[in-house]
C-alpha cells in the first residue's frame, strides 16, 4: 500500500484552496469556497460553524462522496500526499473504510436495520485485507470490548435497534476503527445523544485516537466538546473556512469578528440574563446564492467598513506569532480585540410574584404491551413519579434532564394532552389536572401555552404566518371583529421583533429562528400567563439561539408569564432560569434556586449532568465524572434509588440502602431540596465540579 | 403472535359472512329468481307458474332464512310438489327425505346443485380452482423475479439510463389492461395472418402456421399454450410490483446506513446485494402479497379470452347463466383468497423486518 512510502512528519491530509459546487437545474450553486486545512499525524482538527456553512460538505468531499450534484471545481485533496481528487473509484473505494474512516450523527439511521451488528463490523476487514469470516468476527468482538461495550458476545449477535443510541454511537466507532485508518471523520458523532452519553463517547473517541495514533476530522456546531477533543479548530463561515489555528489560541485570542461574535452568543459561565446577557449576531445567515460581495460576514459585522469589506474576495492571512494562527478578515490587526462589547444593555430583573402553578404529588404512569402483536404482558411505565413544585408569576422554572427522564410527558399533562394517573395541579387555584385539552375553557387553554421544539414541523405549511396567528387569536376568542384580531396580529409581529411584512408569508419562506418566533407568537396569542417551552432553541443555530432566548425574556419581563423552560442543556438553563427542576426517570432528583443547583452540594446525578456539560472557555476546569452504562428504560427501572446503578458515591451509603429504597426528599438550607440516601456531612463536603481559574 | 392469528381469522370470518350475504342478497333479488325460473322451468311458464316455481325449489321466504339455509345454519327446505313428489335441499329429487340431514349447507360442506354443470357445485368448483392454481404458479415464476429484478436494477442508480428504460417499461405495462394487452399479443404472436407468426413461417423458422397458440387448456399445459395467458397477467403485475419496488430500492439507496457502507469501502456489488437488497424487498413484499387479489381480476379476462377451464372463466359462465350457487361459491373462495393473502402478508412482514419481529 501506499503509506510505505509516507513520511510521517508529512501531514496525513492537506486540502489545498478546495472549492465545492452543488449543480442544480437553475444555478451552481458554491458550498464551499478557497477552503484549505492541514491535518498532522495524530493531531484532531475541529470544523466549527453553523448548519448550511459547508463543514459537512468538507467531510464528504475527503471521502469524494458528494452525490451526484457535487463537484469540486478547484483545489486538491491530498491524503497521503495522493491526491484523491484524481483518484478512480476502485482507489477510493480502496481508501474508504480502510484507511480514512467516517463516523456519524446520527447512529440508528447509518447502521443497517436487517444486519446484525458483528456481520456489519465483520464486513470491513473482509473487504480490505481478505480476512476470513471466522478471524473477522473474532475481531470484531475484540473491537466492541475495545469500544467499552458491555457483554460483546450479545452485541455483536444483535441488531442495530435492540441497541440504545450510544450503543449504536459505539458500534459506529468500532466499525470505523475495524482497519485501524490513519484519519478518522467524525460528522457531528454527539449531537443525537444525551450529555452523560455523550461525554462517554468524547472520552472514548480522545483515548482511542491516542491509543492507535489516528488523527482525526471532527466537525461540530459545539465550541465547547471542540476545545475538550480537538488541537486545532477551523472555524467556517457561509462555506468558507475564516479563522483557523491553535484551539487554546482562537479561543483566547480570536482574530475573526465572527469568531468573536460566536462567542458571545453562547452562554458560558458568567453571563447572566440580567447583568450580562448574551449578544446575538444581528441579520441571517445568507443563503448560499445570496452571499454579499467581499467578506460574506460583512452585513452582519459590528467592525465592517463600506467600500473596503465588500470590495473583493477576502483571502486568508497569517496571524504573526501564532501556531498557524490565519484570519481571513481584512481588519484584524485594526481591531482592538480586548475591548468590551459596546451594545450589551443592562436589563432589571423582573420581580417574581405568586404561585399561579402548583402541582402536587403528580402521577403519570402508561399501561403499554409488549410482544409483535399487540398481545403479551402489560407493563407499567412510570413517566412521572411523585412531583411536586410550585411556579410564580414571572419566573423562569427550567426543568433539566436527558430523554427519557419524563419532562415531556410533564408538560403534555400540564398541557392537558394527557391526564395525570393521580396528584392534583392548580392552575390559578383552579384544578386541571383531570381535564383534557377538549374540555378546559378557552380561558383556561389560552393562558396555558407551549412552544415547541421543531419550529419546522410546527407552523402549517400552507398558511400565511399572519393567517395562523389570526386564527389562534379566533380559537381564544380574541378580539371583536377581524379588524381587532388583524391589528392584534400585527402587534404580536412587533412583539417577537418580525416586520409587519412577515404577515403576508409562508413558513418556507422564514428561516428556522423566524419561525420559531411566529411559534412564540402564537403561544402568547390569548395572553398566556403559563408557557412551557419544550427546548425551544435546541434546533437551532447557535447564533439565532442568543436571540430567541433573549426574546423570551423580553417578553416574560413585560407580561409577566411563568416561563417552564425544558431543556437538556445545562448551559443556556443556568444563564436564564431561576429556580432549576433536575429529573432523572420520572424522579424528581434535585431542586433549588439556580446558584443552588449549580453548586455543591449536588445530587449525584446533577453532579455528573454538570461535569458532561463541555465548556468552551480555557479558563474553566472541570472535574470529569463519567457516567458508566445507559439511562435504565423507564420500563424496567432499578429497584430503589432510581440513580443507583450508575451512581458513583453509592458505597458511601452504608447498608446497601440505595438498592433497596426510593431516597426521601432532603431539604437543605434555603429550600435547595435533593432526593439522596447521602448524609448531610458527606454532601456538604462535596467539591464544585466547574472552577474557573483565576485570570 | 397467536393471539393476532387469531384476531385475523375472526376478523376473515365476519368479513366472509358480510361479503357472501352480499352477493347472496344480489343473487337472489325477484327479478333474477324469475329468470332462473323461467331458464330452469319453462321459457313459456305463466307469471302464476313461475311465482309458484319458485316456492316450489326454495326460492321463497325471507332473505336471510335462505341465506341461513345456504350457509347451513338454518334447516333446508322441503316440500312436496304437485305431482307428489318430495323435493327438498337436501335431497335430491326423488330420494327418501326421511334419510337426508336436516342442514345442509357450506358449513355441512354443501355448496349447493350447480345449473351449468348439472352437477354438485364443490367438485366442480375445486377442479376449475386447481386449473387456476397451475396458471397462477406460472404467473408467480415470471412475475415475482422478473418485476424485482426490474425495480432493483431501476431503483438502484435512480435518475440513470437504465432507470429511465425500466420505468417506461413498467408504467407502459402497468398502464395497460389485460384485455388489451392480451389482445395485442395474440395478435403478434398467435395469428395466422398478423404479428410476427405469418413472417417466421415464412421464413421457415417455425413449423405451424403460429409462434403461440391463442387457447389454452388445462389437460394439456405446453409452453406454447401456456406462454400468452401467463404472459398477458404477468405482464400488468410487473409493471406494478417493479414500480414499487424501485420506489422501495430508490429509498434504501439514499438510506444513510448504504453511505455507510459505501464510506466503508463496500463495492457497489456488494452495497446492493448484501446492505440494500434485503431492507427494499421489506414493502415489495406486501405489494406483491396484495397482488394475489388483483390477480384474480386478470385471471377472469385471460381465461375468458384464452378459453382457458379455470377459477375465472367459472365465473363467468356462472354469472352469464345465472347459476346462483356457482357463483355463491366463486365468491366465497375469493373472499378466502384475498384475506388469506392479507393474513400471510401481514405475518410474513413481521418475519421480513426484524425490527417489528422484535420491539
Amino acid at each position: 500500500m501506499a503509506d510505505t512510502t509516507w513520511d510521517p512528519s508529512k501531514p496525513i491530509l492537506e486540502i489545498e484552496n478546495l472549492s465545492i459546487s452543488f449543480f442544480t437545474r437553475l444555478r451552481e450553486i458554491p458550498a464551499v469556497m478557497d477552503f484549505s486545512c492541514t491535518v498532522m499525524a495524530g493531531e484532531a482538527m475541529g470544523l466549527v460553524g453553523e448548519s448550511g456553512c459547508g463543514k459537512s460538505t468538507v467531510a464528504l468531499a475527503v471521502m469524494r462522496d458528494l452525490g451526484k450534484n457535487g463537484k469540486i471545481v478547484a483545489g486538491s485533496i491530498k491524503f497521503k500526499g495522493r491526491d484523491l481528487t484524481h483518484m478512480n473509484d476502485e482507489e477510493l473505494r480502496q481508501i474508504r473504510g480502510s484507511e480514512i474512516a467516517m463516523i456519524y450523527q446520527e447512529p440508528m439511521a447509518s447502521l443497517n436495520p436487517a444486519m446484525k451488528v458483528g456481520a456489519q463490523l465483520a464486513e470491513v476487514p473482509m473487504i480490505h485485507s481478505g480476512m476470513s469470516k471466522e478471524d473477522a468476527w473474532k475481531l470484531a468482538r475484540q473491537i466492541v470490548a475495545d469500544v467499552r461495550l458491555p457483554d460483546p458476545d450479545r452485541i455483536i449477535n444483535a441488531y442495530p435497534h435492540q441497541l440504545s443510541g450510544g450503543q449504536q454511537q459505539r458500534i459506529v466507532i468500532a466499525m470505523a476503527l475495524m482497519a485501524k485508518p490513519a484519519l478518522l471523520i467524525l460528522d457531528e458523532p454527539t449531537t443525537a445523544l444525551d450529555v452523560t452519553v455523550e461525554a462517554g463517547i468524547v472520552d472514548l473517541v480522545k483515548d482511542l485516537g491516542k491509543k492507535y495514533g489516528t488523527s482525526m476530522l471532527f466537525i461540530s456546531h459545539n465550541l465547547g466538546l471542540v476545545m475538550d477533543v480537538c488541537d486545532r479548530i477551523c472555524v467556517m463561515y457561509s462555506g468558507e473556512a475564516v479563522e483557523t489555528g491553535n484551539v487554546i489560541e482562537v479561543f483566547d485570542k480570536m482574530r475573526h469578528p465572527y469568531t468573536q461574535a460566536l462567542f458571545r452568543s453562547i452562554p458560558l459561565p458568567g453571563a447572566d440574563k440580567n447583568a450580562r446577557p448574551l449578544i446575538s449576531i444581528p441579520g441571517n445567515f445568507p443563503l448560499p446564492h445570496e452571499r454579499p460581495s467581499g467578506c460574506n460576514f460583512g452585513p452582519r459585522c459590528d467592525y465592517f467598513q463600506a467600500g473596503r469589506c465588500d470590495a473583493r474576495d477576502i483571502p486568508m492571512d497569517p496571524v504573526p506569532g501564532g501556531d498557524r494562527h490565519a484570519s481571513r478578515c481584512l481588519r484584524w490587526s485594526e481591531i482592538d480585540w480586548d475591548a468590551p462589547p459596546a451594545k450589551r444593555a443592562v436589563k432589571e430583573k423582573a420581580p417574581i410574584g405568586r404561585v399561579v402553578l402548583k402541582m402536587e404529588d403528580l402521577k403519570k404512569y402508561y399501561a403499554i404491551s409488549s410482544g409483535a402483536f399487540g398481545g403479551g404482558e402489560k407493563k407499567v411505565v412510570k413517566a412521572n413519579e411523585t412531583l411536586s413544585f410550585e411556579a410564580r408569576e414571572g419566573e423562569t422554572l427550567a426543568i433539566v434532564g436527558e430523554s427519557g427522564c419524563g419532562k415531556s410527558t410533564f408538560a403534555k399533562v400540564l398541557m392537558g394532552l394527557e391526564t395525570a394517573t393521580s396528584g392534583s395541579i392548580m392552575l390559578f387555584d383552579e384544578n386541571v389536572q383531570s381535564t383534557p385539552i377538549q374540555k378546559r375553557n378557552v380561558d383556561t387553554v389560552s393562558s396555558v401555552q407551549m412552544v415547541f421544539q421543531n419550529p419546522f414541523d410546527t407552523l402549517n405549511p400552507s398558511m400565511t404566518v399572519g393567517r395562523q396567528i389570526i386564527r389562534a387569536l379566533e380559537i381564544f376568542k380574541q378580539g371583536k371583529s377581524d379588524e381587532d384580531r388583524q391589528n392584534r396580529m400585527l402587534e404580536l409581529l412587533d412583539l417577537v421583533k418580525l416586520p409587519r411584512a412577515f404577515a403576508e408569508r409562508m413558513p418556507r419562506q422564514l428561516s428556522g429562528g423566524q419561525k420559531q418566533r411566529v411559534g412564540i407568537a402564537r403561544a402568547f396569542a390569548g395572553g398566556a400567563k403559563v408557557v412551557v417551552a419544550d427546548e425551544p432553541v435546541s434546533a437551532l443555530d447557535v447564533s439565532v439561539q442568543a436571540a430567541v432566548t433573549d426574546l423570551l425574556m423580553d417578553i416574560q419581563r413585560e407580561n409577566r408569564t411563568t416561563l417552564l423552560f425544558i431543556s437538556h442543556d445545562l448551559s443556556i438553563v443556568r444563564y436564564l432560569s431561576d429556580r432549576v427542576l433536575v429529573m432523572y426517570l420520572g424522579h424528581v432528583v434535585e431542586t433549588g434556586t439556580t446558584d443552588q443547583v449549580f453548586q455543591p452540594p449536588y445530587h449525584p446525578y446533577t453532579e455528573a449532568l454538570l461535569s458532561a456539560v463541555p465548556i468552551a472557555d480555557t479558563k474553566v476546569i472541570r472535574k470529569r465524572i463519567v457516567l458508566e452504562g445507559d439511562i435504565p428504560s423507564a420500563v424496567n427501572p432499578p429497584p430503589g434509588c432510581p440513580f443507583q446503578t450508575r451512581c458513583r458515591w453509592k458505597a458511601q451509603v452504608p447498608g446497601g440502602l440505595c438498592d433497596r429504597e426510593v431516597p426521601p426528599m432532603v431539604t437543605l438550607e434555603g429550600g435547595h431540596q435533593i432526593k439522596c440516601h447521602l448524609s448531610r456531612e458527606i454532601l456538604a463536603e462535596m467539591e464544585p465540579v466547574i472552577k474557573v481559574a483565576a485570570e | 403472535m397467536l393471539i393476532f392469528v387469531v384476531r385475523r381469522l375472526g376478523l376473515m370470518l365476519l368479513s366472509a359472512f358480510v361479503l357472501t350475504f352480499v352477493v347472496f342478497y344480489l343473487t337472489n333479488l325477484p327479478p333474477n329468481l324469475e329468470k332462473l325460473a323461467r331458464s330452469e322451468g319453462s321459457v313459456r311458464m305463466t307469471d302464476e307458474a313461475v311465482a309458484q316455481w319458485i316456492i316450489d325449489n326454495g326460492h321463497g321466504g325471507s332473505v336471510l332464512g335462505r341465506y341461513g339455509q345456504w350457509l347451513g345454519v338454518v334447516p333446508g327446505w322441503s316440500n312436496v310438489d304437485e305431482k307428489g313428489v318430495p323435493r327438498g335441499r337436501c335431497f335430491a329429487a326423488g330420494t327418501d327425505p326421511a334419510l337426508a340431514p336436516r342442514y345442509c349447507g357450506i358449513l355441512q360442506g354443501d355448496w349447493g346443485y350447480s345449473t351449468y354443470f348439472r352437477g354438485p357445485v364443490l367438485p366442480n368448483l375445486g377442479e376449475k380452482l386447481g386449473a387456476t392454481g397451475i396458471l397462477m404458479l406460472w404467473v408467480m415464476i415470471v412475475m415475482i423475479p422478473t418485476s424485482l429484478l426490474i425495480g432493483i436494477l431501476a431503483g438502484m442508480r435512480e435518475g440513470s439510463r437504465t432507470d429511465r428504460v425500466l420505468s417506461t417499461f413498467s408504467i407502459a405495462t402497468t398502464a395497460t389492461p389485460e384485455y388489451v394487452s392480451g389482445v395485442v399479443l395474440v395478435a403478434l404472436l398467435a395469428s395466422p395472418v398478423t404479428g410476427l407468426s405469418p413472417l417466421l413461417s415464412e421464413w421457415g423458422l417455425i413449423d405451424g402456421k403460429i409462434l403461440f397458440q391463442g387457447a389454452a387448456s388445462p389437460d394439456r399445459i405446453t409452453f406454447w399454450s401456456f406462454t400468452l395467458p401467463v404472459l398477458t397477467i404477468a405482464l400488468y403485475g410487473i409493471g406494478y410490483i417493479a414500480r414499487m419496488t424501485r420506489a422501495s430500492m430508490t429509498e434504501v439507496m439514499t438510506a444513510q446506513y448504504i453511505r455507510t457502507a459505501r464510506l466503508k469501502g463496500v463495492g457497489f456489488r456488494q452495497v446492493v446485494l448484501r446492505h440494500a437488497l434485503r431492507n427494499a424487498l421489506i414493502a415489495p413484499f406486501t405489494v406483491i402479497m396484495l397482488q394475489f387479489p388483483w390477480l384474480l381480476n386478470g385471471v377472469v379476462i385471460v381465461e375468458t379470452l384464452f378459453n382457458y377451464k379455470g377459477f375465472g372463466w367459472t365465473l363467468v359462465v356462472a354469472a352469464g347463466n345465472n347459476d346462483i350457487n356457482l357463483l355463491l361459491g366463486c365468491s366465497v373462495v375469493a373472499v378466502f383468497v384475498v384475506l388469506v393473502t392479507q393474513l400471510i402478508s401481514d405475518i410474513g412482514y413481521v418475519f421480513l423486518n426484524p425490527r417489528i419481529r422484535l420491539s
